[in-house]
């Protein structure tokens, strides 16, 4: 189901948490919310469902006025980042809760609940384990139970807070996949928040970049990383470097030095340029950035090189192929291929 | 343990060795262990030694006798129905308040955790002396009681109500901390998925706490049935009708009816044994329910 929020503001005792946040959710989508932590993200969600009440503002469901309902009424799924099992029922009875609870009329027949509930530990893998406890499983089993139990009521929206969070490593990055593909199968408009960059730009269809209660950027995975429309968001995503230039007739120049970047039609003055380290290439002279190498790292397949880049008092870091070796205090010189100014 | 403090680590298992290094030496050992073990025997031991030895002085031919008499029957009815009464009173306001106090935030929600916690820290004597004074024929309520023919002091009601005052903390103290622990997502997730109030509370909340309710009921209970100092001052000692079996216990040991007094004394300490071994079984029994549902 299509989710609209409109204008929502959200004071907790006078403390803003969100300031006039506006989006637009597509039927099916799967959609991130990503932000530091305070960046309001998960009262977004948590008002979507219904949990927390809007200062002023609107949530649309398809075309209903969602923000007057309940959380009961609106039928939403919400996988919590601690799961929120009920521990004293088993698994079987966890998926089957929001079924079983329903008011006669709306019940399914016992027989029905439990062969719905079967086929979504089916669905996330944990067949066989129906009987067990919460306590008796792994983070991500009980995860997967969490995600399974909120499915089995229909939801018109699927909204999972940090959903990886309290997980290792190697499980995210297995239930990240996973759970895209039950995305993709079920179809279920979902929205996740996270921290995680790589969570938000590998998993979801559209990023939404969050910063003290407001919206930097909505946009795709691709679009968010190639084309940030803030510094906060060139910042935030992935690494950045950032250096104080100057323009001088479409000209960068650092410090004294042209650095052989040219930026048509900006108008003359100071501007921060930002770039990411793996978009630059090594020059032996002309218009550059020239550093000298304070340390090296290896960090896989690629080589790290921290730069002091001369009076402008900065490092930067670039990533270079690990054959180049580099040895410290020799003097490097590059050029961003990709980058943008931002003015304060 | 012999190797006194030198560890070798060849075929010693990880926890042995940290034992080993933690430990005192053996004189500071036995000599605390010595200490702790006289001090619960006398204080604890002995005492409760000495009751049941003195209620069993003259044979259990008399121990029966003086326990059918029909002052100390009575005293022992008005005991139960009192703990009958305040009991469930208390569970259900208890549960309320930790309910309250736990889940929700609002303003003077600290204030009302410290005024449960007042008959604490009140003197039980204090405690029933404040419905004296509330309900006694000088008191502004008294004459109207009176005119309408109510009798709360020097009577039943008086003694529930004194014994729901002093008991007023015990569930809701044993059941805040534990709810606050437990947080608010088990609720939130029982309601988005489409559960009312009440099925919330009865299908996830309840469950949650119910060890530590039943905790609280235990002790509830036992003080409900053992309080001496409130109930004292509101009951007015009328024989085979206001007094309990702490009062009661009180009257024949003025009286020097050791043997009966002390009879009634063992009904009293069987109870708190009764207590507490019920508690130990339901911590052996559940431990790993207990601890799961204070943990996750």
């Amino acid at each position: 189901m299509e989710v609209r929020v409109q204008n929502i503001r959200k004071e907790f005792s006078r403390f803003p948490a969100l300031n006039d946040v506006s989006l637009d959710i597509r039927s099916g989508e799967l959609i991130a919310l990503l932000g530091p932590s305070g960046s309001g993200k998960t009262t977004l969600l948590r008002l979507i469902a219904g949990l927390e009440s809007p200062t002023e503002g609107t949530v649309y469901f398809g075309n209903e006025d969602a923000s007057r309902k309940t959380v009961q009424e609106r039928n939403i799924g919400f996988v919590f980042q601690h799961y929120a099992l009920f521990r004293h029922m088993t698994v079987l009875d966890n998926v089957s809760f929001g079924l079983t609870i329903r008011p006669a009329n709306r019940r399914p027949s016992k027989a029905d609940i439990r062969k719905r509930a079967l086929e979504l530990l089916d669905l996330v893998q944990l067949s066989g384990l129906e009987k067990r406890y919460p306590a008796q499983l792994s983070g991500g089993q009980r995860q997967r139970v969490a995600l399974a139990r909120a499915m089995a009521v229909e939801p018109n929206v699927l909204l999972l807070d940090e959903p990886f969070g309290a997980l290792d490593a190697q499980v995210r990055k297995e239930l990240r996949r996973w759970l895209r593909e039950i995305h993709d199968r079920t179809g279920h408009t979902t929205v996740f928040v996270t921290h995680d960059q790589d969570e938000a730009l590998e998993l979801a269809d559209r990023v939404v970049v969050m910063s003290k209660g407001k919206i930097e950027q909505i946009g795709t995975p691709d679009e968010i990383y190639d084309t940030p429309n803030s510094p906060f968001v060139f910042g935030f995503i992935g690494q950045s470097n950032i250096l104080p230039v100057r323009v001088e007739n479409g000209q960068l120049w650092l410090e004294d030095r042209s650095i052989g970047v040219s930026a048509p039609g900006e108008a003359d003055g100071p501007a921060q340029l930002y770039f990411r380290p793996h978009d630059v290439e090594l020059l032996d002279g002309g218009g550059c950035i020239a550093g000298i190498v304070v340390q090296t790292r290896r960090v896989a397949g690629t080589r790290h090189v921290e730069l002091d880049v001369g009076g402008a008092n900065t490092t930067v870091e670039i990533e270079l192929p690990p054959e180049k070796a580099t040895s410290d205090r020799s003097r490097l010189a590059f050029r961003p291929t990709r980058w943008k100014l931002f003015r304060d | 343990m012999a190797h006194d403090g030198t560890a070798s680590p060849t075929g010693t298992t990880n926890t042995e060795l940290v034992r080993i290094a933690t430990s005192e030496h053996r004189l500071a050992r036995y000599g605390l262990i010595a200490t702790a073990l006289t001090f619960v025997g006398l204080f604890l031991v002995l005492p409760l030694a000495a009751v049941f030895t003195e209620a069993l002085r003259n044979g259990p031919g008399e121990f029966l006798t003086v326990l059918s008499d029909p002052e100390t029957f009575a005293a022992i009815k008005l005991t139960l129905l009192v703990a009958g009464i305040a009991v469930p009173l208390n569970l259900v306001f208890g549960i309320a308040a930790a309910w309250a106090i736990a889940k929700f935030e609002f303003k003077g929600k600290a204030f009302l955790t410290t005024l449960i916690d007042l008959p604490f820290s009140v003197s039980p004597v204090i405690s029933g002396l404040v419905f004296v004074l509330l309900f006694g024929s000088h008191s502004l309520l008294g004459p109207w009681l009176q005119s309408h023919g109510i009798q709360i002091l020097f009577a039943v009601p008086g003694i529930v109500l004194a014994t729901v005052f002093v008991t007023f903390p015990f569930v809701a103290r044993e059941l805040i901390p534990l709810m606050q622990e437990q947080g608010t997502s088990d609720e939130e997730a029982a309601l988005s998925l489409g559960a009312s109030g009440w099925q919330t509370f009865w299908h996830v909340t309840l469950p949650n706490i119910k060890w530590g309710l039943l905790y609280g009921v235990l002790l509830c209970n036992a003080r409900a049935m053992g309080e001496f100092g409130a109930v004292s001052v509101v009951s007015g000692h009328i024989r085979g009708l206001t007094n309990t079996m702490p009062l009661q216990v009180e009257i024949l040991y003025n009286e020097y009816n050791f043997v009966a007094a002390f009879a009634v004394a063992t009904l009293l300490a069987l109870l708190a044994l009764v207590t507490l071994v019920l508690k130990s079984l339901l911590e052996m029994k559940y431990s790993a329910q207990i601890a799961a549902s204070r943990r996750h």
